[in-house]
């Protein structure tokens, strides 16, 4: 008798847990993904719009996406829109899907596609241009790319080389500070990157070699890092936690592809804190990483949507961006936290590519690079 | 009583019974006997409405059971190969029926201790079925069959495999549990000896369809 | 015995009601699953595609790889497996059922972790070589061969293998002239299962493998996801859903009728002399070790901070794990998972049934559900996002597509592991219950029921395996408004400080313990084995 009441039960368990999903799921929206608009506004767009009147706005963003909770309220408090935070997957799926929907699109804004990958973004015509008033408080080197305002920059970063101090130091050798420093023999068997097919941080560094070596020079030069025994592996998870030592004395090898935020990460995630960063940036190996946000063409609320990207912009959610998501402002306004002023080294003049050339070449150059590196 | 009229039943072109008929009478054990392949134990599966016959009656006890199914028709079936549920212990083959005709618990665990003492098994009650003798196996067979009184028992080939000492005592305990009880019993062998040891009459099953020989 | 000629009631009612449970898995399997592939497929394949895809040489060599790898990974899984699967299912021995939940936690985790723990445990020559892949897919499908195989093998008359000892054949004889030919169902099923696994496996590839080792699965995600080559992700995803379903069908064939004979017990035997003991107690450590090993740098790692000078221990990852938001994500999973695994296996069951009880023309139906193996979950997962995007049908952000997705992959396994069971269970255990008065319900409950329970069961926890650890391809699935456990995980490993690393590393041993609860709990469901 036991087996059947315990089974009972457990069907019972799973009858209710099945019915109550959805407002489970709605309730962990705002405080999982750190959204939080507030629950009551959470709560209006799973009932379906208890509030009359009231807009949500859905806002589309890749999982890296992790503003502080809350940061919406301000907004819903001044315009009575609310905002729901949709994260799913990386840049590549949140671009692959926006591509397929695009005219009926999931959301109305999207937070998170960059100038590496913005090309494929714009030629399925995935957003409405909008121009916001904020670009005038935006470096103009920003706007570059898009000269139609089909997107308006966001939040900008740099992926540079990242070295362990410590084992240079012990070792007394002078790290590498350009990238073609590491084709030298000094560092054979040192450097380790995230794979250009499948990591954004590792097309970027791939990006970067093309901007220093030219479209012709960059193949013996990786062909060169070959020889000198460069690790190629999936992602920058495993490049930065597994196979580099300077994050937490795993890995054996002390030069890797990040951002040139990651140093400040380390301070500030440090346990117990630390009083210097164990890491630091090889700055004339950066390549400029933009991010953008767009309106998705096809929205219903294309109005409430402009000024949601207004909002975006603006200093409110600007200064909130680099202590959560380890990025720089693009707001010339916004105040960077100490811990960047004094561990983050933000490159005077990194690589760059133009957008239209990165659109004409991507994929050519991902296939060439895996021909080289890979095989 | 029992009575089987005309019974036919072809499969896949080949008749495997041509108009059989038989009649058994309450109390009356009757054995079929005959050659493996002359349709023996598929008229026991006729009886207890295993196999449908292509044409022909079974009656028991004065309801025609034509559309009838097995087990609503008051009939014990002993399996050549005993069939026993591998995952119920002893105990709990024999009581299957009456768990089945939700007989009080109390009144079942009676019946079956009942049972168990008849065939001389009290100490293998919660005993798994998978470490039975093939003795032992076949005495839980009948036994679980006969538990509920059904109107008539069907053995098919009940010793077969066994070995001759134990074909013996098996013969004699069996032959003098159904006697007691008064069971009508339907017993398919292809060994003549023991039918005659068994039975009341003993029928070769080829003689059944044959015009002229009609058994009453 | 003529039981060919049967028209027993009882069948002949299961037929007839087996007659209309193909209905649901069907409806099921064209709504998730044909449409969307279909409707993806007519927008965006295209014959450059196919010219391109298939005059590649990198993905020749991706295919050569992937096929390969996959026998490569079935053929270690089967030897590691079988002496554990041995154990398992011939012995009664403490910790049986602990040793069989163990097993099972290496297939619930989330691919990311496998490969986390696997990079922990091997040396740093093996990191990104095939062996290191392969190794890791044995490791993850482990409890394939255990449950599969092992719910055949315990129904094995131990009286079979004892009759060919007394012919004269030794023990490892009869092993290869008795038990394996007898077991030949079983192993076909788990083989099949773990190549299918092994040749779409995407994490694992993609995090063992190195970049330099893609396989079709890989190199689908990588064109229609990073690159954006959609016509050539559509055509590689054609090749793959051609080559598969023709392998499985002819692997269908090859084995179909195959079953063990009407022999079954199911009865475990105590190990008794001492050389058992020891054999049963050898073989059952070594694989708990075998399992453990990455699990435990797993516990390590959620417990110590290491920098180049020492290592300590510190607990603030469990600290951040039970205070924070991440409890949401903890219940998200566990009700996902319930859900996937009710899905799967009341689905699976009805296939099951529908093909082993009604008419032999019933066996498209199995053919068809082991369809979701055999499609890229990517295409899936665009399929569905395209398909179902218009109002009243726009169920893009409707949370029961992720428990769905799950279960679609859930069901092929679920009906691999109760099918051959269902088989197998003696059609005279049927008559014996009607002659005894038992209605065709009755015959189900008393009879069938309790001989496949162990079974479902056995598949009921694969399916919330399967829902629990996912990610990877189908986490594009869904646009996920609230995070199941392997999204938090890789959102906190992929963010630079020991601290989150300590936290992500926690949130692994919790979905190992949840795992195991789970599983312990579902193993306790089925009835015992041992008579009361």
């Amino acid at each position: 008798m036991r087996k059947y009441l315990l089974a009972l039960i457990s069907l019972s368990v799973i009858a209710m847990s099945c019915s109550s999903s959805t407002s489970s799921t709605g309730s962990s929206t705002g405080s999982s993904t750190g959204s939080s608009t507030g629950s009551s506004t959470d709560s209006s767009t799973n009932t379906g719009g208890a509030l009359e009147g009231q807009v949500t706005l859905t806002l589309l963003a890749h999982e890296s996406f992790t503003p502080t909770p809350g940061i919406f309220d301000a907004f819903t408090a001044a315009t009575g829109i609310a905002v729901e935070i949709v994260l799913s997957g990386d840049t590549g799926q949140l671009i692959t899907k926006a591509v397929l929907t695009s005219g009926n699109p999931e959301g109305d804004v999207l937070w998170g596609v960059d100038n590496t990958l913005l090309s494929r973004a714009l030629e399925a015509d995935v957003f409405s241009a909008y121009q916001t008033p904020n670009t005038t408080f935006m470096n103009a080197s920003l706007l570059l790319d898009i000269p139609g305002h089909e997107v308006t920059p966001v939040d900008s970063g740099d992926v540079c080389i990242n070295y362990d101090i410590a084992w240079f130091k012990s070792r007394n050798i002078a790290p590498p500070l350009t990238l073609d420093a590491l084709t030298n023999k000094q560092f054979a068997n040192l450097l380790v990157v995230p794979s250009a097919l499948s990591s954004s941080p590792g097309l970027a560094f791939l990006m970067a070699t093309i901007a220093e070596f030219g479209t012709d020079g960059w193949q013996p030069y990786w062909k060169s890092l070959r020889d000198n025994g460069v690790m190629v592996v999936d992602g920058w998870t495993q490049a930065y936690n597994t196979e580099f030592s300077g994050a937490s004395g795993k890995g054996d090898r002390p030069i890797v592809v990040s951002y040139s935020s990651s140093p400040p990460a380390e301070v500030i995630f440090a346990d117990p804190p630390v009083d210097a960063a164990p890491t630091a940036v090889a700055s004339l190996t950066c390549f400029e990483q933009i991010e953008y946000a767009g309106i998705l063409r096809g929205t219903k609320h294309e109005a409430e949507a402009k000024l949601l990207i207004d909002y975006l912009t603006d200093l409110t959610f600007q200064n909130d961006l680099p202590l959560t998501q380890f990025v720089f402002p693009v707001h010339s306004g916004a105040v960077l936290p100490e811990a960047f002023t004094k561990y983050a080294l933000r490159p005077e003049n990194p690589l760059r590519l133009e957008a239209n050339v990165i659109a004409t070449n991507r994929t050519a150059w991902i296939d060439e690079w895996s021909a080289i590196v890979l095989k | 009583m029992l009575a089987l009229t005309d019974i036919t039943l072809n499969y896949e072109g080949r008749t495997i019974l041509n108009n059989a008929s038989l009649s058994v009478a309450r109390g009356e054990i009757v054995s079929l006997v005959g050659p493996s392949g002359s349709g023996k134990t598929t008229l026991l599966r006729v009886i207890a409405g295993l196999e449908q016959p292509s044409q022909g009656n079974v009656v028991i006890d004065g309801k025609l059971m034509t559309g009838v199914p097995t087990h609503k028709r008051d009939v014990g079936l002993v399996f050549q190969d005993n069939q026993l549920f591998p995952h119920l212990c002893v105990f709990d083959n024999i009581a299957y029926s009456l768990r089945i005709k939700r007989v009080s618990k109390a009144l079942q665990i009676e019946k079956v201790n009942e049972m168990l003492s008849l065939i001389g098994m009290e100490d293998l009650a919660h005993r798994d079925v998978g470490q039975l003798s093939g003795g032992e196996a076949k005495r839980i067979a009948v036994a679980r069959a006969l538990v509920a009184d059904p109107f008539i028992l069907l053995l098919d080939e009940p010793l077969t495999g066994l070995d001759a000492e134990l074909r013996d005592r098996l013969l004699e305990d069996m032959g003098a549990l159904l006697r007691t009880r008064g069971t009508t019993v339907v017993h398919v062998t292809h060994d003549h000896n023991e039918a005659a040891r068994l039975s009341d009459r003993v029928v070769d099953v080829r003689t059944l369809g044959q015009s002229g020989v009609q058994l009453q | 015995m003529n039981q060919v000629a049967s028209t027993n009631v009882t069948q002949s009612l299961y037929r007839r009601s087996a007659r209309w449970l193909w209905i649901a898995p069907a409806v099921f399997l064209v709504l998730i699953l044909v449409i969307p592939t279909t409707a993806i497929i007519l927008r965006g394949a295209t014959f450059e595609g196919f010219r391109d895809v298939l005059n590649n040489s990198t993905i020749k060599q991706a295919l050569w790889f992937t096929a390969w790898q996959a026998l490569a990974s079935t053929a270690l899984t089967l030897v590691v497996a079988l002496p554990a699967t041995f154990v398992l299912s011939r012995f009664a021995f403490t910790g049986n059922r602990a040793l069989q939940a163990l097993i099972t936690v290496p297939f619930l985790l989330p691919t990311v972790v496998v490969g986390a723990a696997f990079l922990a445990v091997l040396p740093s020559q093996l990191h990104y070589t095939a062996t290191a892949l392969i190794f890791a897919h044995a490791y993850f499908n482990l409890t394939v061969v255990v449950r599969i195989v092992g719910a055949c093998w315990e129904q094995l008359h131990p009286g079979i293998e004892q009759a060919a000892r007394t012919l004269g054949a030794s023990p490892l004889t009869v092993f290869r002239t008795v038990t394996l030919p007898l077991l030949r169902s079983a192993l076909a099923t788990a083989s099949g299962v773990i190549a299918l696994f092994a040749f779409t496996s995407y994490g694992i590839v993609r995090t063992l493998g190195g970049p330099a080792r893609s396989t079709i699965e890989t190199e689908i995600y990588t064109r229609s996801v990073l690159i954006g080559d959609m016509p050539g992700a559509l055509a590689l995803s054609i090749v793959q859903m051609i080559v598969l379903t023709a392998l499985l069908w002819w692997w269908a064939k090859r084995h179909r009728g195959e079953s063990v004979g009407p022999q079954i017990s199911v009865v475990q035997r105590t190990p008794s002399t001492r050389s058992q003991v020891a054999l049963v107690y050898g073989i059952a450590l070594a694989t708990a070790a075998v399992v453990i090993a990455p699990l435990s740098a797993l516990l390590w790692r959620s417990l110590t901070q290491t920098t180049p000078d020492a290592t300590r221990f510190t607990l603030s990852g469990w600290r951040a794990v039970t205070s924070s938001t991440t409890l949401g994500a903890i219940s998200t999973s566990t009700l996902f998972a319930l859900c996937a695994m009710v899905i799967a296996t009341v689905l699976g069951l009805m296939v099951a049934l529908g093909v082993a009880y009604g008419s032999p023309r019933f066996v498209w139906l199995e053919r068809i559900s082991v369809l979701p193996l055999t499609v890229s979950a990517v295409t899936i997962g665009l399929g569905i996002l395209i398909t179902y995007d218009t109002a009243p049908y726009d169920f893009r952000s409707a949370w029961i597509i992720t428990p769905l997705a799950h279960s679609l992959i859930a069901l092929p396994i679920v009906v691999r592991i109760v099918l051959p069971v269902v088989r197998q269970i003696p059609r005279g255990l049927q008559s014996v219950a009607s002659s005894l008065g038992a209605t065709p319900l009755q015959t189900w409950l008393t009879v069938d029921r309790p001989l496949i329970s162990r079974a479902i069961s056995a598949s009921a926890a694969i399916a919330f395996a399967i829902s629990i650890g996912e990610f990877g391809a189908t986490s594009f699935l869904t646009r996920r408004s609230s995070e199941t456990l392997p999204v938090t995980i890789s959102r906190l490993l992929s963010r630079p400080g020991d601290a989150l690393r300590t936290q992500a590393y926690a949130l692994c041993v919790i979905i190992v313990v949840i795992s195991m609860i789970a599983i312990f709990l579902i193993d306790m469901l089925r009835p015992s084995r041992k008579a009361k």
